[in-house]
């Protein structure tokens, strides 16, 4: 039986009919068609699916849809800010933190949850922010440095 | 300052914004009107004879479109290497491994697909069954393939020199024994693809691969389609690291139940089944012998190698010669002898992965040349200085090193690590090591035998002449492919890098057989300088025509049209192109520019197309097995690591990596530091942790990234990152490659810290804290 929910992502209203079991993810990527939520392994190990739900970052494969009732959502579409890249994006192109990409998204998101709530984090703090977002490509080196510059351009 | 405009800088990556924003689009994030969904079944059993597969109920499930078995797919077999191909779509006469496929089902929905996949019975007799090499290897074992006589599936025999002789000079002669550990490459996206036939039976296939090209040709051959009626488009891909070089049930199981259902298919592997279809990185078992002189002199080397390589030979073949090929440098050895044995087990096959067949033999010799330095009291730098190739050597299995910035790779390790102040000086349980690897450009030849070209490219420009577009079927999969063919365009047209555009990874642009054995910066880059370079000729000759001056005087830098011999009135020129574009926004003014150039080449010729193609020329010995190892330049690298060991725990922490490439000249210098990054993060992980473990059953019991651990951030230290800069002849503009050299140092430097910090030698991967406390533990004793 279907259930009704609403959401509230990226400032937009939805209100939809979902199967219990459907995961927040699967809803966010192929019922309102926001495909830039990654998923990975849908089990909760590799932190691709995370979006800020309530101002928090969690795993949308291990939330489902049904949670996610009356709650918002942000997803890496809604960072873009309407003049172009996020400071956060433009640090991650210009340090060369993004190669195959599929964990960017959530690396962004975790990032930008990190500087929401201390803008001026040490390495150690940065490291573990994103240290539930596997990424398989970079060493993580680059992401770091990404984060840091941003911070540092963002509370000069 | 840079002699160039464009290439040897830090441009941001042209895929970038996209990946940061969302917005790239990755195969499961399309979708198509009508598009079913299909899943595969697996075996539940290692080893077992096929009785009877009965789709009866699944048939009649509503939602249900098709379903099929070895019966509609046939038994046409496929492989990587023809010599071995052992594959047919779906099992028909047993399974061989836990996870072989059986049959696949489309349906309206992915529920329904696996809900009909339950209802497919398949009777089995179970049959005895082999998991290690041991094993398969005993007299008596029950045979996965009937040809193959003791589940050998590939065995190579090679000696260079007189390895007998050679040691009969040896001062000292040390063998050691070193075995890795299955791993998977655990990519962030899990296969995935989509495939539609048109109503003219045309199929295209979307794919998350490394190589389109290749699947092109597999598709073609199991569904017997003509290439010509097939188009392969890979858009972005979440990581391949080898796995994805090849075509999988998957693709293969879309392209039929769309040719079957009329519609469109859809299908992923789950986490669990990229685990269980592999590919990935063999266990190697390699007993290795060295003899070497007093002064450390390398005299003689015999390698023997057995590899356990699951239930299908897949890449096996060239990852068999790789183990013995790959320890022909960096260091000069006259005498050298290899045999391997690739071993057919009832787990999934294993195929290539970064570092190809090259990494735990590395790991276990450079491990040794540590143990012998020991025992001659040299420091295992000096050791590695005494015996370092460079440039124009030629290892004895007729591997030429075009270019070898070997030597400073060390010195600036040796110098950037603080290595003189630490090795041997530090305290208990911390530890410093090196060690030294090199890696091919691009495979010599295609894995299937042909003259073909290994790149080709088409260059186009826009009827406005403002943008150069790049046309090319190679795999941009994160290592940046795109934006390094976008460099050299701009580069070697003479035009603005932002002026360039590139379309890849598309068998209907061009041929190119794809990202892997680090081909594509000097391959397909050597396709994309010259098509560049026939767009640069055509254009300035139509401008030499109409400015009566001749073509060598005319050169494009930075967009702009350089006279080579003082100032040329060009005003017919300029009035020309601003008539054309009466009311447009930009009238040009000051110097004459490429665009202006280009459009009056456009204006007399038509759309001005370049095209470039690359192919090696004759390399390599004439020894079976040559083709494997044989490139047209090597990269090479050195490291220098730092550890912890918890001498009560046993636990491995790495404090500080010291990396030195040289990857020819450095296209791209932010994505080459990416890449080394990205390779010592790899090569850590299997180092301390990965393994891919089985149960009694061959069931894998850790089939997922929470038990299968992968380097985390807070796992991974920062890198000091030194590019070594070489001109390599075979490369454009001199460049080679960085994306698997780099990891070929990482085990070893790690194996070696730890001796260093704890005086104890370990042998076998992963250095778990259980292992490495045994391993103190039994020192003690
Ligand atoms: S897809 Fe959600 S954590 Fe991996
Ligand atoms: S960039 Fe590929 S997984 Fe992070």
């Amino acid at each position: 039986m279907k259930r009704l929910i609403k959401l509230l992502v990226n400032d937009k209203d939805y209100e939809l009919a979902v199967e219990p079991n459907q995961t927040l993810v699967d809803v966010l990527r192929y019922t309102i068609g926001l495909t830039g939520t990654k998923k990975g392994c849908e089990v909760g190990d590799c932190g691709s699916c995370t979006v800020i739900m309530d101002g928090k970052p969690v795993n949308s494969c291990l939330v489902l849809a049904v949670q996610a009732d009356g709650r918002v959502i942000r997803t890496i579409e809604g960072v873009e800010a309407d003049t172009g890249l996020h400071p956060l994006q433009a640090s991650f192109v210009e340090k060369g933190a993004v190669q195959c990409g599929f964990c960017t998204p959530g690396m962004v998101l975790s990032a930008q949850s990190l500087l929401e709530r201390n803008p001026k984090p040490n390495e150690a703090e940065i490291r573990t922010a994103i240290s539930g977002n596997l990424c398989r490509c970079t060493g993580y080196q680059k992401i770091v440095e990404a984060i840091h510059d941003c911070s540092e351009k963002m509370t000069r | 300052m840079s002699e160039y405009n464009v290439i040897n800088s830090r441009a941001p990556r042209l895929d970038a914004p996209g990946k940061a924003t969302g917005r790239a689009k990755y195969v499961d994030d399309m979708s198509m009107p009508g598009m079913l969904y299909g899943a595969i079944l697996q075996s539940p059993l290692a080893h077992a004879r096929i009785l009877n597969i009965d789709t009866s109920r699944a048939r009649s499930l509503p939602g249900v479109k098709a379903v099929v078995t070895a019966k509609e797919a046939g038994l046409i077999k496929y492989g990587v290497s023809p010599a071995r191909y052992d594959e047919t779509l779906y099992c028909h006469d047993k399974v061989r491994y836990v996870g072989d496929e059986l049959a696949a089902v489309a349906a309206v929905d992915l529920e329904t697909a696996m809900e009909a996949l339950s209802l497919i019975q398949v009777d089995y007799e179970e049959l005895p069954a082999v998991f290690t090499v041991e094993e398969a290897m005993a007299e008596g074992a029950p045979l996965l393939h009937a040809d193959y006589p003791r589940n050998i599936s590939a065995e190579v025999h090679q000696e260079f020199g007189n390895v007998e002789a050679g040691f009969k000079e040896c001062d000292l002669i040390k063998t050691t024994t070193f075995v890795n550990k299955r791993q998977d490459a655990a990519f962030l996206e899990p296969h995935g693809c989509l495939a539609e036939f048109d109503l003219f039976g045309q199929l295209t296939l979307h794919t998350s691969t490394q190589v389109p090209h290749y699947v092109m040709r597999t598709v073609a051959m199991v569904l017997g389609i003509p290439v010509g009626k097939i188009r392969v488009v890979k858009p972005y891909v979440g990581g391949g690291f080898g796995p994805k070089c090849e075509a999988t049930p998957l693709e293969m199981s879309a392209c039929l139940l769309a040719k079957v259902t009329g519609k469109p298919v859809k299908m992923n592997y789950s986490r669990e089944q990229v685990f269980l279809h592999s590919r990935a990185r063999h266990q190697f078992i390699h007993t290795i012998t060295t003899g070497v002189k007093k002064d450390g002199t390398l005299v003689a080397l015999t390698n023997e190698c057995h590899l356990e390589g699951g239930a299908y030979t897949s890449f096996g073949i060239a990852t068999v010669y790789y183990s013995g090929s790959l320890l022909g440098g960096p260091y000069k050895l006259p005498n050298m002898k290899y045999d391997g044995y690739r071993i057919f087990t009832n787990r999934p096959a294993c195929g290539a992965q970064r570092g190809h067949g090259g990494v735990a033999a590395r790991a276990a010799w450079e491990q040794q040349l540590d143990m012998i330095a020991v025992e001659l009291g040299i420091d295992p730098m000096e050791l590695r200085l005494r015996n370092i190739m460079s440039t124009g050597d030629v290892t004895c299995n007729v591997l030429d090193m075009s270019s070898l910035g070997m030597k400073e790779c060390v010195e600036a390790v040796r110098d950037g690590s603080d290595w003189n102040a630490k090795r041997g000086k530090m305290s208990r349980g911390k530890g410093v090591g090196i060690a030294c690897g090199f890696f091919v450009s691009g495979a010599g030849y295609p894995i299937y035998r042909s003259d073909t070209f290994h790149s080709t490219v088409v260059i186009k420009l826009a009827e406005d002449g403002g943008t150069a577009q790049v046309l090319t079927g190679s795999a941009e999969i994160g290592q940046g492919s795109d934006t390094t063919m976008a460099m050299i365009a701009a580069e070697a047209l003479g035009v603005k890098y932002s002026d360039v555009r590139v379309t890849s990874g598309d068998t209907d642009l061009a041929v190119d057989l794809g990202a892997y054995s680090s081909r594509q910066t000097l391959m397909t880059g050597h396709a994309t300088k010259e098509a560049a370079e026939d767009v640069k000729r055509q254009v300035i000759e139509v401008l030499a025509q109409d400015l009566s001056i001749p073509p060598e005087d005319i050169d494009f830098k930075n967009g702009l049209v350089v006279f080579k011999n003082g100032t040329v009135d060009f005003s017919r020129v300029r009035t020309r192109y601003i008539q054309e574009h009466r009311g447009w926004t930009d009238p040009p003014t000051g110097d004459l520019t490429f665009k202006e150039a280009a459009r009056m080449a456009f204006l007399a010729k038509g759309t001005i197309v370049g095209t470039g193609k690359y192919k090696p020329g004759q390399l390599g010995g004439k020894h079976k097995g040559a083709a494997v190892g044989t490139s047209p330049a090597y990269g090479c690298s050195a490291q220098v690591v730092e550890v912890t060991v918890d001498m009560d725990t046993g636990k491995v922490t790495i404090d500080r990596m010291t990396d030195a490439h040289d990857c020819g000249l450095a296209v791209n210098i932010t994505s080459v530091e990416g890449q080394m990054e990205g390779s010592l993060s790899m090569g850590m992980g299997e180092a301390l942790f990965e393994e891919v473990k089985f149960d009694s059953k061959g069931k894998i019991l850790n089939a997922n990234l929470g038990e299968y651990k992968i380097p985390t951030a807070l796992d991974m230290p920062n890198v000091k990152t030194i590019i070594v800069e070489s001109n390599e002849p075979n490369g454009p503009f001199g460049a080679k490659e960085v994306g698997e050299g780099a990891i070929m140092p990482t085990i070893p430097a790690i194996l070696n810290a730890v001796y260093d910090a704890t005086g104890v030698w370990i042998h076998e991967l992963p250095l778990t804290p259980e292992r490495v406390y045994r391993a103190i533990q039994q020192a003690k004793k």
